[in-house]
């Protein structure tokens, strides 16, 4: 007899439809929250579809996701090799840093060598605050968690003392590094952007993204390095045994993930951002591409997707306020589908639950019936 | 799979229900003010909070308004939220805090023919199409630095500043001249937190001052400030809120009276000339004179006799009789500059 399949075995066996449906939950709870608060679900979800539709509204869509994409690949590359790269927050920061000082201090380099200097300087950054921490953690075992989370504050402080150096802070009142050069901005041209109607703001730091997204690929799945990598993150053990360096495995993943969540850093600073404030709370670019890693299934191109996905749910939501919805409703919506990806270890062991009971149910039934034979004789 | 098919029909059903709800009639024409917060957000319980619920007032008494707000959420959002705005076709784009000063000065060469208005800041005052609405914040700071010189017996005061700037650097100077000219000689603790959001620093820096002996506490720190309004309810000591009646809106028993910057008053004044047609760009001055900015309501743990001199004090300010000093160099005991 064909067994019908259970609801729980298809999420469980397909990743796609699992975070489908933990996405379209998360847009039920914010449903279930709007009609709570007695607001409009149709004027709520109806402007944050209508906001990002238009060619305009796209545009601001990419601008937005383009850090969301490449810090989240920075994670998904450490969730592959094993590590939790937590850190991507500080990483992120210090490569932004990085980048704006290289452009304001070498405002007169050209263009074409003035863009590569800063996004290498933002990677050099962002790999050196990761393998600060590898450091620690290979040759002290110091747990890599609990230090990146203090290095996320040190590179936020770092940040602060930097933008406040008289070299850099702007001349005027505002509490934030200069405006980077015109030679180290990625934006398009103002007559491009205007004819076609794009977001003022509208860069190429996307192709980036997506040469980003190839490359981690092609490394993770075509290369030795990524080979030895992944081995190191499924366990070890088994790889130290077959010949893999360990500590030099996750110093070389920590580099790598660091420099990538820098260079999220710089394109945001030279596409959008323009300055870098003094911070008085973490902008959080780190902690969203965990979410984009997570929602994206640590794979490069769904990171690429969801990246775009978490863009346009903060672009579009950014705009709910004009329907008098609290912006708070994409973290509600956030936070739900992140609650609904993270608990498939639930799903696992209820499947594994079930199967227990469905063997012992089976073996009951081989009993009773080889009892039953016993009695007839 | 049947029940992931059933789930996805029923959220569509949700949505498809959801759709066909409301459609606003196309209503009178409206005077449209958008307001942009800066990073604190709506809820900052300072000046976003403040000009937000100053707007809610203006648009629940005259319904030919409609206000709206963006909130910020890091330093690139701030042209996008403006730009949104001007998309929208609003009237006027109140930008709130001196942040917002570069993005405002883009969207508003960028856009010659959209009314601006600005708190905080007059670095865009040169534009004829944005109003920056300034505040004489040191003349307020400095009739609370008078209640502190009254009423410490310790002769020990504390004051705590979000951040280092011209503009912020104002409540500190206001403050320690009134201290020291109500109590020449006390000592004025002071610290730098360089963070409005860090209601835990603030409460830890106050603590710390506390034990140094300071019983009034004044601060200009945003969420930093209710740490510290906290911590001088805990320890029983005397507070001074800033910007709202903190003593109300915290409901804090030991806020003795709060530094009131009147930024509500500012963005409905600025609304109600959009609309009437008055609408002038460059900068508009509140101070004590035209009640921008003020003691708080609360005074009443003040004792007659401060109150009185303090009631002196305005009017000698607002007379012209007397000017308080508006740069480090004139407070050398102010060290944060």
């Amino acid at each position: 007899m064909k067994k019908k399949k259970h609801f729980l075995d298809v999420i469980s066996e397909n990743r796609f439809i699992h975070i489908l449906l933990s996405i379209l939950l998360g847009f039920l709870v914010g449903a279930l929250f709007l009609v709570i608060m007695g607001l409009s679900v149709g004027a709520a979800y109806g402007r944050l579809i209508s906001s990002v539709t238009s060619l305009k509204g796209f545009s601001y869509v990419i601008v937005y996701s383009i850090p969301y994409i490449v810090v989240g690949l920075s994670v998904a590359f450490s969730f592959k090799t094993g590590v939790f790269n937590i850190g991507a927050e500080g990483q992120f920061v210090v490569g932004s840093m990085a980048a704006a000082v290289t452009a304001i201090l070498g405002a007169s380099i050209p263009k074409p060598l003035l863009i590569p200097l800063c996004f290498l300087a933002a990677m050099l950054a962002g790999a050196v605050w990761g393998v600060i921490v590898g450091f620690l953690k290979t040759k002290w075992g110091i747990n890599e968690v609990l230090s990146m989370i203090m290095f996320n504050w040190i590179a936020f402080y770092l940040s602060n003392f930097i933008a406040g150096l008289p070299a850099i802070k702007s001349e005027g009142t505002a509490e934030a590094t200069k405006n980077i050069p015109v030679n180290a901005s990625t934006l398009l041209s103002k007559d491009f952007i205007n004819s076609l109607g794009l977001a003022p703001t509208a860069n190429w730091g996307i192709l980036i993204a997506i040469l980003m997204t190839v490359l981690v690929w092609f490394v993770i799945e075509k290369t030795t390095l990524g080979y030895e990598l992944k081995a190191v993150g499924s366990n070890k053990f088994a790889a130290e045994y077959g010949g893999i360096s360990v500590n030099r495995s996750i110093l070389t993943a920590l580099a790598i993930s660091g420099a990538l969540a820098g260079l999220g850093g710089a394109l945001q600073l030279m596409g959008m951002g323009n300055r870098i404030s003094i911070f008085s709370s973490q902008e959080g670019f780190g902690f969203a591409g965990i979410v984009v890693a997570l929602i994206g299934c640590s794979n490069p191109f769904g990171v690429l997707i969801a990246g775009i996905f978490y863009g346009a749910l903060m672009y579009g939501g950014s705009k709910l306020n004009l329907e008098g919805v609290p912006t708070q409703l994409i973290s509600v919506i956030v936070g739900t589908v992140v609650f609904f990806i993270a608990i498939s270890v639930i799903f696992e062991n209820l499947k594994r639950l079930k199967a227990r009971d469905d063997r012992n149910a089976e073996a009951a039934a081989i009993k009773k019936a080889e009892e039953k034979k016993e009695e007839k004789k | 799979m049947k029940k992931i098919l059933a789930l996805v029909l029923a959220l569509c059903m949700i949505f498809a229900l959801a759709a066909c709800g409301q459609k606003a009639a196309p209503a009178a024409a409206k005077t449209k003010i958008g307001m942009v917060t800066d990073v604190g957000g709506v809820n900052d319980k300072s000046f976003n909070q403040t000009s937000w619920e100053g707007l809610q007032a203006l648009a629940a008494e005259d319904s030919s308004f409609e206000v709206k707000y963006l909130e910020s959420k890091t330093d690139a959002d701030y042209q996008t939220n403006i730009n949104t705005f001007i998309d929208e076709g609003y009237d006027l784009v109140i930008c709130v805090g001196y942040m917002l000063a570069d993005a405002t000065r883009q969207a508003a060469e960028a856009n010659p023919d959209q009314k601006f208005a600005i708190i905080d800041d007059s670095s865009c005052a040169d534009l004829p199409n944005v109003a920056c609405l300034m505040f004489a914040q040191e003349q307020a700071s400095y009739l609370v630095g008078l209640v502190a010189g009254a009423v410490t017996q310790s002769k020990t005061v504390g004051y705590v500043q979000g951040m280092v700037s011209d503009s912020m650097n104002l409540f500190g100077i206001g403050f320690i001249t009134g201290v020291l000219e109500q109590c020449p000689g006390a000592t004025v603790l002071q610290y730098n937190a360089n963070n409005f959001g860090d209601i835990a620093g603030g409460n830890t820096a106050a603590k710390d001052m506390i034990t140094k002996g300071a019983d009034v506490i004044y601060q200009a720190a945003g969420g930093t400030g209710i740490g510290v309004m906290n911590a001088c309810d805990e320890e029983g000591i005397w507070g001074i809120g800033v910007d709202t009646d903190q003593a109300v809106v915290l409901g804090n028993d030991h806020i003795i009276t709060s530094a009131m910057k009147r930024v509500d008053i500012a963005s409905q004044d600025i609304s109600k000339a959009v609309k009437a047609g008055t609408y002038t760009a460059g900068v508009h001055m509140y101070d004590l004179s035209n009640g921008g900015v003020d003691l708080a309501p609360t005074k009443t743990h003040i004792p007659e006799d401060v109150l009185k001199l303090v009631e002196a004090a305005k009017a000698d300010i607002i007379a012209g009789k007397k000017t308080v000093p508006t740069t480090t160099a004139e407070c050398p005991t102010f060290t944060l500059g």
